[in-house]
This record gives structure tokens, C-alpha cells and sequence, in this order.
């Protein structure tokens, strides 16, 4: 009877709240006890569960890197009822989150080595918590690249981050909007993600590939990192799996016998390979 | 410990009950309302009913509510204040008349919510319970308890058995310490019980499928789209299964608030609705009903016994009696048992 209530959220108080486009919101949160933000810990992939009191919960990452403590930040387009509830807080008022819950980036394995990094659309944010985690210990690393695509140039998010990325001597970043998404005074790319990255062609030698999408960019990247010659165990993703408790009981997340929010959400290419198609 | 052998007269039941509501605890049992039979509270042996083979709802409602408050809360602009659940006020309670299928599926609940990350609501209302079930003298068609490891008069997860045995009398079985301490405190109400026994008291229910041919059928079958699709033909998705389940133990979470206080709720769920597993974006991973009726079974057949070490079915028989289209699991697991693979 001594542990917690596993369901009882902290209360994060949001410190800045950022229109990344008309639709997705970065969230700046701190936690409201003071020691409560000081215990807690994290690893780069994980998640939680934020809340809206009243309106409910939702499920996304930390998409923040741990190496920048005394926050966590989340990033969310608006769609349903706590989302759209959520993108209506101002700063200065108070929200629940459960976690960090899930597996990790395991980046402590990836030391030597390259990491080339390719993203859809909303799902920067996940890996823009391990991008940074691995920028602020980039001598660890060998070359980053990172592949980022958006349906149009008002849905890239982070844009001031990927000004960044891209004035980095030590980060090659390469932009691309879906043809007919591009702006009079876009310099990036015009293609689809896929295309882009079989173009661009990086070396799979000493890499390793994360790659996080909407699930028909993920299906169209995996031949084409096959084709540069990554393995099945040098690529890494992320599942996105409708989530309540994110703690292996409300029974929803699964994909066969694993659960998503315990076993994942990080698994590699070779893992899904041996799971059924139900994500 | 081993189980001590007891004999308890029909009239000292009716004074342990007393002795119970005495010492603070409450009884469900099952009660009969019009036609059906179903678990309620109740203050006398008067009010129970033993009759019935099955109730409609199982007795997993006493630590798994259909509804259950997490915690509540309070808003102001900059402030919210959480009123956490004092487990203290949680009721002890007895389950009466429960029978042994109901009383093992609380195994398969608490090894959901106590596995990894363990529940402290569940597992508070769970030490705060005593089972005290009745053996099956009937079984009907859609009974299979043998099938699945259990009997009509096995005590797993019973901290006391009771069997009908005639003349006003039931043989009681005190398999637990919790039931062992229920006895203590009704003391002279259990007797000895020198030369009776159970055995012909119980229904017969015959094995009907080899439980150990299931898990390896399903893992096999997975992929057969046209077997899951002829299984679930007529399934509704209307989850009256889950709900009467008494393994069941997906949820939802949902907030019911009010201007600025509510409370976080969780509310049962099932894996046969067609919004359980569907994303925001519109994607579903169990997009057709074909494969929500499968991850019913794989859940309780395959994934249960490698994750959590139990399986997920007791052979209650309660969702092929609720099923509105009569789909009978029993007719499905014989299939798959005795599907070419």
C-alpha cells in the first residue's frame, strides 16, 4: 500500500507556449513542486500521458532531450477533444502528465558511430528529443544527418531550430516539402522523403537510421535504406499506438504480445519484422 | 497451508452472515431481480440466490468497477489541487456464492493490474476481499471450466469453498488464511465434517477441446484472414462479452468535470469496439472486426499466458449466453484447437 497511485499525474506548469504552425503548439512545462522536478528523470524516447483536467488525457513524447533539465517540452497539433483543449492554455496555467514512460533511443550504443535521421511532418518531435540529446554530446558521434519532410513549408515545425541545424558545420540537414507544398522562397527540397533520401544517398556505413513518419513514408523508407545497405538492426522507429493508461493494462496498445507503451515505443527494423502488421 | 475439511449448517450461514455485516464487511451475492440473477448487496443468506447456474455479470465489479473514481480534482487559473483516493475507506468485503471459475479469473485480474507497474487501487481492493464460493451442482451447454484447467467444484482462488451436500448442510473447504481467519471469527459455526464428502454433489462437465493445442493453433493461425473472418461473421462489436467477463480488464480513462472540480475516471472498455485501438489521424490498427474478434482470443489465449504467466478465460460460459448473435465461444476455441495447421 506504499506505492503511489500510479494514475495520479504531476502538475507541470506551462512557461511558454510556442505556434509552431497554425495547427501544432510547442508546450515549455515545469513542474509546479520544486523537488518533484528535481527527482525526475527521463531518457530520450520516452513518453507520458498530459492532461487536461476536465477535458482528459493524451499520449506524446518528451520532446525535449534530458540533457536540458529543469523542463520538459511537448509538441501537439490540435485534432481532438483534449488537444484542441490543451492548444487553448495560456501560459502560467497548470496541466497533469504521468510518466516518462516506454523504452529508450538506445544512444549510448550508437557512440562512434553516424546517425542519420529521417522524419515526417508531426513526427519531428520524438526525434528531435534524441537530435539534441546527441548534438549536446555531439563529440560522441560521427556525422548527423538529418532528413526532414513536410507536406507543405507552413507544416515544417521547429522551424528556428532547423535555421539552426542548418548554420551547424557539424549537421547536414536537408529540408523537403511534398511537390506543390513549397513557398515562392523555399530553398529546401520539393519531393517526397523517400525519393529525397534515396537521391541524397548517405552512407549506411558505421550508421544508424531512425526514422519516424506517418506510417506511409515509414513503409516507402525502409526499401530505400535496405537498397544503402542498412540492416534490419541499424534502423530505428518509433510506433504511435492509440494509448489510455501507458503502463500495460488498459489493453489497447498492443501489436501481438507487445505492448507498445512497455516494450516500445522505441523498436528497430528487425523487431518489426517479427511483429504482426497491427500498427 | 492445506485446505481444512468443515461442515457448515444452512442456519449458522445465516449467522455468519450477521457476524460479517458486524465486523464492518459488506456481501455481494448473487440476487434475484425478476428474471435475472445478478451480484448485489445484500444482508441476509435469505436474499442470496444459488440457484441459477451462472450470474449475468461476474463478480469482478467488487474490485473493478464499471466506473471508478482515480482521483478527484480542483482548478483555479494558476493552481489545481488532486484529491487522491484514501484507501483507507475502502470496505472490506465478502464475495458470497461466487462459483470457482469466478473466483480463479480474480488471478487473471490482478496479474493485469499488479504486473510491471502495480495498481495500488486494485491491489488494495483486492487484499480487502474474501471469496467465499459455492460449487457447481449444474453446469449448462455453454460451461467449459474443465477445459480451461478449472472444475465445477475447484478452489483456486476461493478462500472458502462451499458444496451443497444436502439436508441444509454445505461441506466447506478452507483453503486460505484469509478463509481460515473467517472461520476463526465465526467460531462454532464450522463443524467437523468426519465422512462427508463432495464429489457427488458437483456437475459433470466434460472437456470439450485441448487446451494445449489453442496457444500453438492461434500463433499459427494469425494470419489466416478467411479463418478470422468466417469466426466473426456475425460478431456486432457490440462488447457485451467483455462486460460480462469476468477477466476483461481493458479501460478507458476519462475526465467527468464540472466548471472547476471533477474527477479521472476509468471505465471499462473492449477490444471489440471499432474506436478502442483507432488513432487520431484516422488509422486503425485493428481496422476490421475479423481481427478485433482475434486479438480477443490471441489476448486471452496466447499473449496472457506469455506475459503474464495466466490465461485469460476461466470457461465461464457468460459471453456465449450474452452474445445477441449466439456466437458460442466454445465452438470457436474447439475450431481453432482442432484447426489443420
Amino acid at each position: 500500500m506504499s506505492e503511489a497511485n500510479i494514475f495520479k499525474p504531476y502538475l507541470l506548469k506551462i512557461e511558454q507556449v510556442i505556434d509552431e504552425t497554425p495547427d501544432v503548439k510547442t508546450m515549455r512545462l515545469v513542474f509546479t513542486d520544486e523537488q518533484e522536478g528535481k527527482d525526475f528523470t527521463f531518457r530520450t524516447g520516452q513518453f507520458g500521458e498530459y492532461s487536461v483536467f476536465g477535458e482528459g488525457e493524451c499520449t506524446f513524447c518528451i520532446a525535449s532531450p534530458p540533457t536540458r533539465s529543469g523542463y520538459i517540452e511537448c509538441t501537439f497539433r490540435k485534432v481532438g477533444r483534449v488537444t484542441s483543449a490543451l492548444a487553448n492554455l495560456e501560459p502560467g496555467e497548470i496541466i497533469g502528465f504521468r510518466g516518462p514512460y516506454g523504452n529508450i533511443f538506445p544512444i549510448s550504443d550508437w557512440e562512434g558511430k553516424n546517425l542519420l535521421f529521417i522524419a515526417g511532418g508531426i513526427a519531428l518531435p520524438p526525434m528531435r528529443s534524441v537530435i539534441w540529446n546527441v548534438l549536446d554530446l555531439r563529440d560522441r558521434y560521427g556525422g548527423i544527418t538529418i532528413i526532414y519532410g513536410a507536406r507543405t513549408v507552413a507544416d515544417l515545425v521547429y522551424k528556428r531550430e532547423l535555421d539552426e541545424w542548418a548554420e551547424r558545420a557539424d549537421v547536414k540537414l536537408i529540408t523537403t516539402v511534398d511537390p506543390g507544398g513549397e513557398t515562392p522562397d523555399w530553398k529546401g527540397k520539393s519531393g517526397f522523403v523517400p525519393a529525397v533520401l534515396d537521391k541524397a544517398a548517405p552512407s549506411s556505413r558505421d550508421t544508424v537510421a531512425v526514422v519516424c513518419g506517418p506510417p506511409v513514408m515509414i513503409k516507402f523508407t525502409f526499401p530505400v535504406l535496405a537498397k544503402l545497405g542498412f540492416g534490419p538492426e541499424s534502423i530505428f522507429t518509433t510506433l504511435e499506438n492509440r494509448m489510455k493508461c501507458g503502463v500495460g493494462k488498459c489493453g489497447r496498445c498492443n501489436v501481438g504480445k507487445y505492448f507498445v507503451c512497455k516494450d516500445g515505443p522505441v523498436f528497430t527494423f528487425a523487431q518489426l519484422q517479427e511483429m504482426p502488421p497491427e500498427y | 497451508m492445506e485446505i481444512e475439511i468443515k461442515v457448515i449448517s444452512r442456519d449458522a450461514l445465516e449467522r455468519v452472515f450477521s457476524l460479517w455485516l458486524a465486523a464492518g464487511k459488506r456481501i455481494l451475492a448473487p440476487k434475484k431481480t425478476g428474471e435475472l440473477v445478478d451480484f448485489a448487496w445484500v444482508t441476509q443468506l435469505s436474499e442470496v440466490c444459488l440457484d441459477q447456474v451462472q450470474t449475468v455479470q461476474s463478480p469482478k465489479l467488487a474490485i473493478f468497477p464499471k466506473v471508478e473514481e482515480l482521483f478527484s480534482y480542483q482548478t483555479a487559473f494558476d493552481q489545481v489541487t488532486i484529491q487522491d483516493r484514501p484507501l483507507e475507506a475502502l470496505e472490506e468485503i465478502v464475495v458470497f456464492g461466487l462459483r470457482p471459475c469466478d473466483a480463479a479469473a480474480f488471478a487473471s485480474l490482478a496479474a493485469i493490474f499488479t504486473w510491471d507497474s502495480p495498481d495500488q487501487l486494485f491491489s488494495a481492493r483486492f487484499e480487502k476481499m474474501t471469496l467465499v464460493g459455492v460449487s457447481c451442482a449444474r453446469a449448462d451447454e455453454y460451461c467449459f471450466c474443465t477445459s480451461v484447467g478449472g472444475g465445477p467444484g475447484a478452489t483456486t482462488g476461493s478462500d472458502i469453498l462451499l458444496t451443497d451436500i444436502g439436508s441444509g448442510e454445505y461441506l466447506a473447504e478452507i483453503i486460505s488464511e484469509k478463509g481460515r481467519q473467517t472461520v476463526q471469527a465465526a467460531a462454532g459455526k464450522f463443524q467437523p465434517a468426519a465422512g462427508k464428502e463432495k464429489e457427488s454433489h458437483l456437475a459433470k462437465v466434460v472437456p470439450s477441446f485441448a487446451l494445449a493445442k489453442i496457444t500453438p493453433a492461434l500463433a499459427a493461425l494469425f494470419d489466416d484472414d478467411a479463418f478470422w473472418a468466417e469466426q466473426s461473421r456475425r460478431c456486432l462489436g457490440c462488447g457485451a462479452c467483455a462486460y460480462v467477463c469476468p477477466t476483461c480488464a481493458c479501460f478507458d480513462i476519462q475526465d467527468e468535470g464540472a466548471g472547476d472540480s471533477g474527477k479521472r475516471l476509468r471505465c471499462w472498455d473492449s477490444c471489440g469496439f471499432s474506436m478502442f485501438t483507432l488513432h487520431t489521424s484516422g488509422h486503425n490498427p485493428r481496422p476490421l472486426q475479423s481481427q478485433r474478434w482475434r486479438q480477443r482470443l490471441m489476448h486471452k489465449f496466447a499473449y496472457m499466458p506469455e506475459r503474464q504467466k495466466v490465461l485469460g478465460c476461466v470457461g465461464c460460459g457468460r459471453c456465449s449466453r450474452a452474445c445477441p448473435v449466439d456466437m458460442n465461444v466454445l465452438e470457436h476455441l474447439r475450431a481453432i484447437a482442432e484447426a489443420k495447421i
